[in-house]
């Protein structure tokens, strides 16, 4: 097999606050390879964006990577000079973010904030060549009439077509990479499935590798064959989506399915996770879920590191053996 | 803007304006003082002689005839006479302003000039020694008194160094013939450089003195509007697409920053035509400022009222021209 598009190894990123650091992503590990969809879950807070930001060399200071290695096609993004990270951005790792509205620049047209990339990357030689190029991306997400609408303005789109004009911009360059983070969550199931199936035809014909940012699971079941759910900075458990759905390892995982209705029953009752995600600037070295977890021991007090749980995938539980069925 | 919508904001200033005139009027009536007696302080009059200027001047009419004498007068662009210079009001005027315009025009550009790159770095740079050295230099440059400021930079600069002239407009035998009135630009046209560099040479300490406290105001109005531009998701978005720093910080974060900076500034300028007067007078600058402060000592009413209301529509002039820059930066307004 050819060794993965993206590799992370052992990523700390901390923020400094007042009341000490918060180490926000905690030691990740993650594997994406080109034309894979990878699926990462997990509540606000837990860590999943601050993981990507980082890959990305976007965090917002006083925000920083403390540890860990990022492989990027064979090179480490960590030791990159400025520039050069720069010149990847956008290029061959590329952003789509949740809300367009706020991802857009309002003061400048569609047309500019698309053409922007395809000139800074030299995909247009010229703007003639960029307006055209332009136009042809956003008719690739759906956009009626897109030559006639480049000179609007964010504000003159509606949300689903905001968001179409979003991500045809983050591909504009044609990434290997792309970082979605809720892409879908504001447009309608028909939009959404509309943009969730461009994004499956990348990754098909031109091998886009596909790193799933969501709180959907039933988008992660759909989209992704491999899945990754974070808790509280760490990854709790990870592998192939069918299984990790059929036969959660991890408390957590079990939870979260748990508090989601379902469209063969019902009638079944919801049953949300009780308690709250720990404070990330107080924690101590044991288990992060235990002061939520039914399965929750005396053993969970000490550290718990990844360990295979079967199926080709890992957990952090001492107690995902006794959860095999 | 619609044209309908232009329209609107015209008739809103016509109370204003109207307010104003009036406000004016009874102050500078009210005031203590006779034009007459002033205007006739030097030669021997008689009382009789004072009574028949006094009517000619139209001053021995009742307050509101008099008010609405010059409300009609002022509609068609007749201000009346000068009483100190026997010359009608608006020539007077005319051949002042472009000096006022000019040093303003200096000082604003100047503020702005200095205002934004401090601006953009102390936000940049937040929470650093360099930001707060900024808010520190800006907040000691807001609460410079301009008077003072005025008077220690002609000691420091002019005085005590003759780095600079100490006050005037230019040098007398580097006089051209008035064009526009716009000494910069007529000596410009009259292809004098040495001119145009005693021009300017005069222009820097007065547009200091008017623009170092206005760029310490616009500098924090700068400041804010980018840390919270910088924070917004657009600006990440434009750094995810791989632009550079200069290009993001610059085209994507400024233009939005802007918005409210054009807004101040707009506002700042009229303030500073007020702020003139002082430092007109501190400089022998020969503009509004300094005629409407000599002829408020010489009770000359009908100058100082055009020129009262003269600020005001500029005021108001000014708002407007805001409204459209605005408008310009904000795409959302052009509905």
């Amino acid at each position: 097999m050819n060794p993965p598009l993206l590799s992370v190894r052992g990523l700390r990123t901390v923020f400094p606050t007042r009341r000490g650091p918060v180490v926000a992503a905690d030691d990740v590990d993650l594997e994406i390879a080109e034309g894979e969809a990878l699926g990462i879950v997990g509540e606000s807070g837990s860590g999943k964006s601050v993981t990507f930001l980082s890959v990305l060399g976007l965090l917002r200071p006083p925000g920083r990577i403390e540890a860990g290695e990022i492989l990027f096609a064979g090179r480490d993004l960590r030791r990159l000079p400025h520039a050069e990270l720069r010149a990847l951005r956008g290029r061959q790792m590329a952003l789509a973010m949740q809300d367009a509205l706020s991802a857009l620049n309002p003061a400048f047209t569609i047309g500019t904030q698309v053409t922007e990339t395809l000139l800074t990357h030299r995909i247009a030689p010229d703007m003639r060549a960029a307006r055209a190029q332009a136009a042809a991306l956003l008719t690739r997400v759906g956009i009626p009439a897109a030559a006639e609408r480049l000179d609007d303005y964010p504000h003159q789109f509606s949300g689903g077509m905001r968001q179409r004009a979003m991500i045809a911009i983050s591909l504009a360059a044609r990434p290997r990479l792309l970082v979605a983070d809720e892409p879908t969550t504001a447009l309608d199931v028909t939009l959404r499935a509309q943009v969730l199936d461009l994004l499956d035809t990348l990754r098909r014909e031109d091998g886009l590798a596909l790193a799933l940012i969501t709180h959907d699971l039933a988008v992660v079941a759909e989209r992704c064959p491999r899945v990754m759910v974070m808790y509280a900075g760490q990854v709790v458990e990870s592998g192939p989506t069918e299984a990790v759905i059929a036969r959660p390892r991890h408390p957590y995982t079990r939870g979260l399915l748990e508090s989601l209705p379902r469209l063969e029953d019902p009638d079944r009752p919801l049953h949300p996770i009780p308690g709250q995600v720990p404070d990330l600037a107080r924690l101590d070295p044991g288990c992060r879920f235990r002061n939520r977890c039914g399965m929750a021991i005396a053993e969970c007090a000490a550290p718990v590191t990844l360990q295979p749980a079967g199926e080709g995938r890992l957990s952090r539980c001492i107690r995902a053996p006794e959860m095999a069925p | 803007m619609t044209a309908s919508r232009l329209l609107e904001r015209l008739f809103q200033t016509l109370p204003v304006l109207l307010g104003v005139s009036l406000i004016v009027f009874l102050m500078i009536t009210l005031t203590p003082g006779d034009p007459v007696e002033i205007m006739l302080a030097d030669s021997r009059a008689t009382p009789e002689q004072a009574a028949v200027l006094r009517h000619d001047l139209g001053l021995d009419r009742p307050l509101p005839e008099r008010f609405l004498i010059f409300l009609g007068r002022a509609l068609t662009g007749d201000f009346g006479i000068s009483f100190f210079h026997r010359r009608p009001v608006w020539d007077v005027l005319v051949e002042r302003l472009p000096a006022t315009i000019e040093l303003t025009l200096a000082a604003i550009l100047l503020a702005l000039a200095v205002a934004i790159p401090l601006g953009v770095a102390a936000a940049v740079k937040r929470d650093t020694w360099m930001d707060r050295a900024l808010s520190a230099i800006s907040l000691f440059g807001v609460s410079l008194p301009g008077f003072w400021f005025g008077i220690l930079l002609i000691l420091l600069f002019a005085v005590q160094w003759g780095i600079f002239p100490v006050g005037g407009r230019t040098s007398f035998d580097l006089e051209v013939a008035r064009i526009t009135g716009f000494l910069l630009i007529d000596t410009l046209l009259a292809g004098r450089l040495d001119a145009f560099g005693a021009a300017l040479r005069h222009l820097a300490l007065p547009a200091i003195t008017l623009g170092l406290p206005t760029a310490a105001l616009l500098a924090r109005v700068v400041r804010s509007a980018m840390a919270e531009v910088l924070t917004s998701d657009y600006v990440l978005f434009a750094e995810a697409k791989g632009l550079s720093r200069g290009r993001v910080l610059l085209r994507h974060a400024l233009k939005n920053a802007l918005i409210p900076v054009v807004t101040v500034a707009a506002i700042e300028t009229g303030s500073l035509l007020g702020g003139n007067m002082i430092v007109e007078t501190v400089f022998g600058w020969p503009g509004l400022g300094r005629l409407v402060v000599e002829s408020i000592f010489a009770r000359n009413y009908p100058l100082v009222q055009a020129a009262v209301l003269f600020y005001a529509v500029t005021y108001v002039v000014l708002n407007f021209v805001a409204d459209l820059l605005y408008t310009g930066l904000n795409p959302k307004v052009r509905l």
